[in-house]
């Protein structure tokens, strides 16, 4: 009988490429509930716009949006995070390929050197919370030129997303934190190998999200 | 009955594929890990059965004080002394949250889809059993939260199960509006993390972990049921939860995403420019779909019990699993029907209305593969039978006043009186919670290894199914003589006076089956301890969890994975040694 999926019954299951579907199908559904709620917030965001306000004062109807003016600030955060998707594909590679070679390691007489020069899951952390830092800053600006949470429908929505990203960002970079501290207790490469091509994945579609949200709050207004 | 030793049979029959499986984590010994902390999926499910428990009975003693409340206005109530109108608003807030969230769409997903959902698909746990226990704990840590509104300055919130804005957003527009709200806001949005979580493992478990043989045609329409619940719930869940977010912020930080200008106790409120709509379209985008949450599973469970007891395969399998799909796809389509009081273009409103409607197919295609399937058995009229015809029953009195309540030239007249009460306890509420009823008479043996007392449960049965249809048909026509839902009294109203018998037969009714859940609850706990020893199958049923041992152990089967040759309902197979062929009997696949 060939062998099948439910073999190695879980998590714990001695099959790698069986954790690995499995945590990738996992990771697919995941996604699809934050991209649920992500779609909630921009049909908000769309529906709002429209929306007419009453002067209590002329007893008129007005339009209350006004689009904010992005800081400049956003698009050096824009290319930090994108760079960071490079080294999150790095180290996501590596760590597959420290699995691969661990079980030709495994073979007597085999020596393999799977160490890398630089770490790139630490220059994903770091340029991770770069980016993070990056729009802190991004918000002192807009606090600064007197747009805040509350000043105009526009700027609610700014904060909303800015904020519910870097929240989302934030949980993959505790993934990958996660990931770091379970290397330097020497784990098993495979385990660390699988959280860390989940949180790539993750990663990458945390990127393609804010270039969305950019898009959104850039063109759409 | 039988005798319990089919299973045991076919436990020999198993066949041993894989000696070196091992459970990932080996059964927890200390208290802690085994039962609080668990990560065993059996643990887990029931900490949501009994969390739902004790939810189902606070939320039903809210129900009775309003009950009481409404036909003795004056009368002062243990807990609450005398009843404002902001008082009744708030039992009637708590009622519905607690009842919606955390009994129908704890108990017959979280709790018995937990327990079984693995066991029926042959797996030894769910896909990620740490994720399943922090379900479980943002679960629990929710119902606090929510319960903890009621203890607050202010006390629990008037803005209903739904939370219509401006009434939620403004803290200022009642008591009960304050803290009260804040923590049922933050309440709502830790269930949906949980419920998101959950449902993001029952979706991987079904579709990745299901036994060697048990293609997805081969599954019990329990797991088909589950299955699709979750998928509604990963759909359904996110989009709350980013409703509960800008409801936080124009709570608190000042937005304007669904307040408009609003002058509140003759302040102007400080905001302007948002649309209480636009929370009615995200709430019920959600909304809808969570009232199929709450009944497919027991859908699921009663195409199940239809087929054990009757001892016939289901009729209409196939049609059965599309039927499920249908109305889970259909179920996102229709919110606005909820919304025709709202403001809506006729075109609009056309289209939910149609659409709405069209689901009273797939709807009819499942009661008539019931009746079908019961048309010609052996029937076993035993207590989970009973609950399962019982919502057969209330799906199709509850469910027939659905197509009235789709069309807006009727629902508007109806949408604001009992009429609606008196439907969607039916369908949604009483129905599913009849689910959970036959889903505990059935898999309490397997759960606990003895069997629940037939006759208190016949008891049980008849109180709750003759009580429930005297509570809630006379709704209907309170509703259609105009009687308001909401109102806190309307006794001194002149045009309702004729109708007050009607609301005390109502109470009195609600008083008699109320009372009659104690005798579930004796039931349930005295089986736990003093029930008949129960065997491994005795139901002579032919799915997963009948092979395996009783309770099951740790990782399900033993450290064996079970091997499936047949579909779920092979009863009365020509040719058979047995009436029934359970699935993993491989000496029977060439009978057929």
């Amino acid at each position: 009988m060939p062998p099948h999926p439910n073999d190695g019954d879980d998590f714990g299951s001695p099959f790698f490429d069986v954790r690995l579907r499995r945590a990738r199908l996992g990771l697919v559904v995941g996604l699809t509930g934050i991209v649920m709620i992500f779609i909630s917030f921009s049909s908000a965001y769309v529906v709002r716009q429209g929306l007419p306000t009453l002067d209590p004062r002329t007893n008129v109807l007005l339009h209350d949006w006004f689009p904010v003016p992005l800081p400049r600030l956003m698009l050096i955060n824009t290319a930090v995070l994108l760079i960071s998707t490079i080294t999150m594909e790095l180290a996501r590679r590596h760590a597959a390929r420290k699995v691969a070679l661990g079980e030709l390691a495994a073979v007597p007489g085999v020596s393999v050197n799977a160490e890398e020069k630089v770490s790139w899951l630490a220059l994903t952390v770091v340029l991770g919370l770069s980016f993070l830092a990056g729009q802190w800053l991004v918000w002192r600006d807009l606090a600064a030129s007197g747009f805040y949470v509350s000043t105009s429908p526009s700027s609610s929505f700014v904060y909303l997303l800015t904020g519910m990203h870097g929240v989302h960002l934030f949980g993959g970079v505790v993934a990958l934190l996660t990931a770091g501290v379970g290397s330097l207790l020497h784990r098993r490469a495979d385990s660390q190998s699988i959280v860390l091509d989940v949180t790539g994945w993750y990663w990458h579609f945390m990127a393609l999200l804010w270039v969305y949200i950019l898009c959104l709050l850039e063109f759409v207004h | 009955m039988a005798d319990g030793t089919g299973g045991r049979e076919t436990i020999m029959a198993t066949r041993e594929i894989a000696a070196h499986e091992i459970h990932a984590h080996a059964a927890p010994q200390g208290f802690i890990r085994k039962w609080v902390f668990s990560l065993d999926h059996k643990v887990i499910g029931l900490q949501y059965y009994f969390l739902a428990l004790t939810a189902v009975f606070v939320g039903m003693f809210l129900s009775l004080l309003m009950r009481i409340h409404l036909i003795w206005p004056n009368v002062p109530l243990p807990l609450l002394g005398e009843i404002k109108p902001e008082t009744y608003l708030s039992l009637l807030t708590m009622h519905g949250t607690i009842m919606v969230f955390f009994v129908l769409t704890t108990a017959p997903q979280g709790g018995f889809g937990n327990y079984f959902l693995p066991i029926q698909i042959g797996a030894a746990d769910m896909a990620f059993p740490v994720l399943n226990m922090l379900s479980f704990w943002i679960t629990f840590l929710g119902y606090i939260v929510m319960l903890s509104a009621f203890f607050v300055v202010g006390g629990a919130p008037l803005h209903g199960w739904t939370g219509y804005p401006p009434l939620s957003a403004l803290p200022t527009a009642g008591p009960g509006e304050g803290a009260g709200a804040d923590l049922w806001v933050i309440s709502i949005a830790l269930f949906c993390v949980g419920a998101l979580m959950s449902a993001l493992n029952f979706i991987t478990t079904t579709l990745d972990m299901r036994a060697r043989g048990m293609s997805m045609m081969r599954m019990p329409l329990t797991c088909w049921a589950w299955f699709i619940t979750a998928i509604l719930g990963l759909l359904a869940f996110g989009v709350l939860f980013s409703a509960g977010i800008l409801l936080l912020l124009d709570r608190n930080a000042g937005t304007s995403f669904f307040v408009p200008l609003v002058v509140v106790n003759g302040q102007l409120a400080a905001h302007k420019g948002g649309s209480p709509l636009l929370w009615q379209h995200l709430f019920w985008f959600f909304g809808h779909p969570e009232v199929y949450i709450a009944i497919l599973p027991a859908m699921g469970l009663c195409s199940q019990l239809v087929s054990v007891f009757s001892r016939k395969p289901i009729f209409g399998y196939k049609a059965m699993v599309y039927a499920m799909l249908s109305i889970g796809f259909l179920g996102f389509m229709v919110w606005g029907h909820h919304m025709f009081m709202s403001g809506m273009s006729p075109y609009t409103a056309f289209a939910f209305s149609v659409m709405t409607m069209a689901i009273g197919v797939p709807s009819a295609i499942k009661t008539f593969n019931w009746l079908g399937t019961l048309w010609g058995g052996r029937i076993r009229l035993y207590s989970p039978m009973l609950f399962a015809i019982g919502f057969v029953s209330l799906f199709v009195s509850g469910g027939i006043s659905g197509p009235f309540l789709a069309q807006p030239v009727l629902d508007i007249p109806l949408h604001d009186t009992y009429f609606v009460t008196g439907h969607f306890h039916l369908i949604m509420g009483v129905a599913s919670i009849f689910g959970i009823f036959a889903a505990t008479y059935y898999w309490f043996p397997k759960m606990f290894g003895r069997m629940m007392s037939e006759s208190l449960a016949r008891w049980h049965f008849w109180f709750t199914l003759i009580g429930t249809y005297a509570i809630f048909m006379p709704m209907h026509y309170l509703g259609m003589a105009g009687a308001t839902r909401r109102y806190s009294q309307f006794t001194e109203l002149a045009y309702l006076r004729d109708l007050i018998p009607l609301q005390k037969f109502i109470t009195y009714a609600a008083i008699v089956t109320i009372a009659g859940q104690f005798i579930f609850l004796f039931n349930l706990f005295w089986s736990m301890k003093y029930g008949k020893k129960a065997g491994d199958n005795p139901w002579e049923a032919t799915t997963l969890e009948w092979t395996t041992a009783t309770p099951p152990p740790h990782d399900n089967f033993a450290g064996r994975t079970p091997t499936v040759y047949n579909g779920p309902y092979e009863y009365s197979v020509p040719g058979a040694p047995r009436d029934y062929v359970m699935q993993n009997d491989p000496t029977t696949v060439a009978a057929h």
